[in-house]
């Protein structure tokens, strides 16, 4: 073999080597761009329906800290977690739970949470009450027997915390007239989402539901001030007095409209 | 290859067919029992390990965790815990000792899966299919890496088969048997040894973990190789063997350096002259 052979044969190797290696990367690359995709779409807030267990990590840094391991499903005395299978909409492997299936139950000794290994389940909420899982709402109000009239109260009374997540308040029944409506009413401040409300509530398709909390919540603008609240930290008014001018009523023997008769 | 013959009957007529499969045998058991050993508590009560192959705890107590799993959760920016730390450091020391790819052979279920494809495309001589180069592994086990970091979270489990696997067994399967047959499938018929060979990323980081592991296959008895073939034809990662092998003349000792062998000791079963065995990489000459 001449040396302008084995030169050749080197070059020819070399760009063999080449060819080869970027095709390995190209193709790799165009996997990692569709699990990229994949992985964004799952990174997504959950579907509504699903809830993750209590002192879950926000979304985003739970699915950092979350290894799959199951270890808190197993912990769970009442069976409510499970673990997402591939086709489900949580992103695989991830516990959740459906709240009109098997809702929390609250346990104080959180065992979920103890046995959570990583970390993705904060060991930091001692306190099982904190917990946020999602948010109660009536969203059907045409349907629940309590705005209907009736007293129902299911779901206030299967709350474990009565008169504190959610209320009765009183309002008046205009369909009758002469009745009180109690309305069921949840308080956010107070609210853990643990689904015990729509897990008991006696329609064929519950018309209270525990949804994500980003779901539920609206925001208020950061600079609006609630006047009444402002007032009680204050201890006054934080407006100067106002002039409290008399209530005009129609005056009927005013001089400016003499001729004026009802 | 010898034509006539079927692979490792030469072995067989020669040790009888138990001493020809005992590493085979060995490693089925140990696969079996670490998935009876999860399988024990949701079936019996009796729980000795409770978890999944990503993490767990030993009798409630000795946590074990999956150290590329953690390593894409803390690039993705999540700090691991003591607990987590304590199970990587079990897990990736005893895969430090042992070889990474222990984990492989030994532990994976997907690697049944894989075994037994390559055991039908040898009885159904199917060739070999598409080539894809064996540091394919490596450029994903990377990618997905750097996924976890953009992203902020542990991307292989979305898709991970040996995880997935392991929780359709233990938690309840949906849809998740879909990939294993797919991949039993991607083996027979497109590629050889083309998912845990070729493709897999858990078993490239684990391969990292080989690169200094004391236990190592040996070829102690290289000089009484008959060239049969055999072990290339049952090795899984056969271009690890012919170094080690073939590799007197070039001054090359006996053992089996490669980080991506499995010490899966298919070669020791198979091989009819006694050449291979398990033993230490040092003294190699
Ligand atoms: S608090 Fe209790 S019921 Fe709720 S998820 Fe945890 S273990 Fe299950
Ligand atoms: S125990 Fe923690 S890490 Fe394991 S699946 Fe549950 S939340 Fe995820
Ligand atoms: S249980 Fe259902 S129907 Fe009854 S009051 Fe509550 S939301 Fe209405």
């Amino acid at each position: 073999m001449s040396d302008a052979e084995v030169k050749d044969q080197a070059h020819a190797s070399r760009r063999r080597f080449l060819l080869g290696s970027a095709k390995t990367a190209c193709g790799v690359a165009l996997f990692g761009l569709g699990l990229g995709f994949y992985g964004a779409r799952q990174s997504e807030a959950m579907p509504y329906y699903a809830m993750r267990p209590p002192g879950a990590l926000d979304e985003k840094r739970f699915l950092a800290a979350c290894i799959r391991c199951g270890q808190c499903v197993r912990a769970c005395p009442y069976s409510t977690l499970r673990l997402a299978a591939p086709e489900e909409k949580v992103a695989t492997g991830t516990p959740y739970f459906i709240a009109r299936q098997i809702p929390c139950e609250l346990c104080e000794n959180r065992p979920c949470i103890t046995a959570c290994p990583s970390g993705a389940l904060d060991p930091t909420l001692t306190d099982i009450y904190q917990a946020r899982m999602g948010l109660a709402v009536v969203m059907d109000q045409e349907s629940c027997l309590n705005f209907l009239g009736l007293r129902c109260d299911v779901c206030y009374r299967s709350c474990p915390l009565l008169d504190k997540a959610i209320s009765l308040d009183a309002q008046h029944n205009r369909r009758s007239g002469k009745h009180t409506l109690f309305i069921p009413t949840v308080h956010s401040k107070h609210c853990t989402g643990c689904g015990k409300c729509e897990k008991s509530c006696v329609l064929e398709k519950a018309a209270i539901k525990v949804v994500p909390l980003v779901l539920a919540k609206g925001e208020l603008g950061k600079h609006y001030r609630l006047g009444w609240e402002e007032k009680s930290k204050a201890g006054r008014s934080l407006i100067p007095e106002q002039l409290d001018l008399p209530d005009r009523l129609p005056e009927f023997d005013s001089p400016l409209q003499p001729e004026w008769k009802p | 290859m010898t034509d006539s013959k079927e692979i490792g009957a030469l072995a067989i007529s020669r040790k009888g067919w138990l001493r020809s499969h005992q590493w085979l045998l060995l490693r089925r058991t140990v696969q079996v029992v670490i998935l009876l050993l999860f399988l024990a508590g949701p079936l019996t009560g009796v729980w000795l390990l409770k978890g999944s192959l990503a993490g767990s705890r030993f009798l409630d107590l000795v946590p074990l965790h999956d150290p590329y799993i953690q390593l894409q959760g803390l690039v993705g920016g999540h700090v691991p815990t003591t607990t987590v730390l304590i199970g990587v450091l079990l897990v990736g020391g005893f895969y430090l000792l042992v070889g990474g790819r222990v984990y492989c052979s030994w532990v994976c279920p997907v690697n049944m899966i894989t075994d037994a494809a390559a055991w039908l495309r040898r009885r159904l001589a199917i060739e070999e299919g598409m080539r894809l180069a064996r540091s394919t592994r490596y450029w994903l086990m990377g990618m997905v890496l750097l996924l976890s970091a953009l992203l902020g979270m542990i991307v292989w489990e979305l898709l991970n088969p040996i995880t997935m696997l392991y929780r359709g067994l233990l938690f309840g399967m949906g849809m998740a048997w879909l990939i294993p047959v797919a991949i039993f499938f991607f083996d027979l018929l497109v590629a050889k040894h083309g998912w845990c060979g070729h493709l897999c990323p858990v078993g490239s980081f684990y391969s990292l973990l080989a690169l200094g592991s004391p236990l190592r296959v040996r070829a102690n008895g290289r000089q009484e190789c008959i060239k049969c073939q055999d072990c290339y034809a049952v090795c899984p990662e056969p271009q690890v063997i012919s170094p080690a092998l073939n590799g007197a003349e070039q001054g090359r000792g006996p053992v089996i350096l490669s980080a991506n062998c499995t010490n899966c000791g298919r070669c020791i079963d198979i091989c009819a002259e006694g050449v291979f065995s398990f033993g230490s990489r040092f003294h190699n000459q």
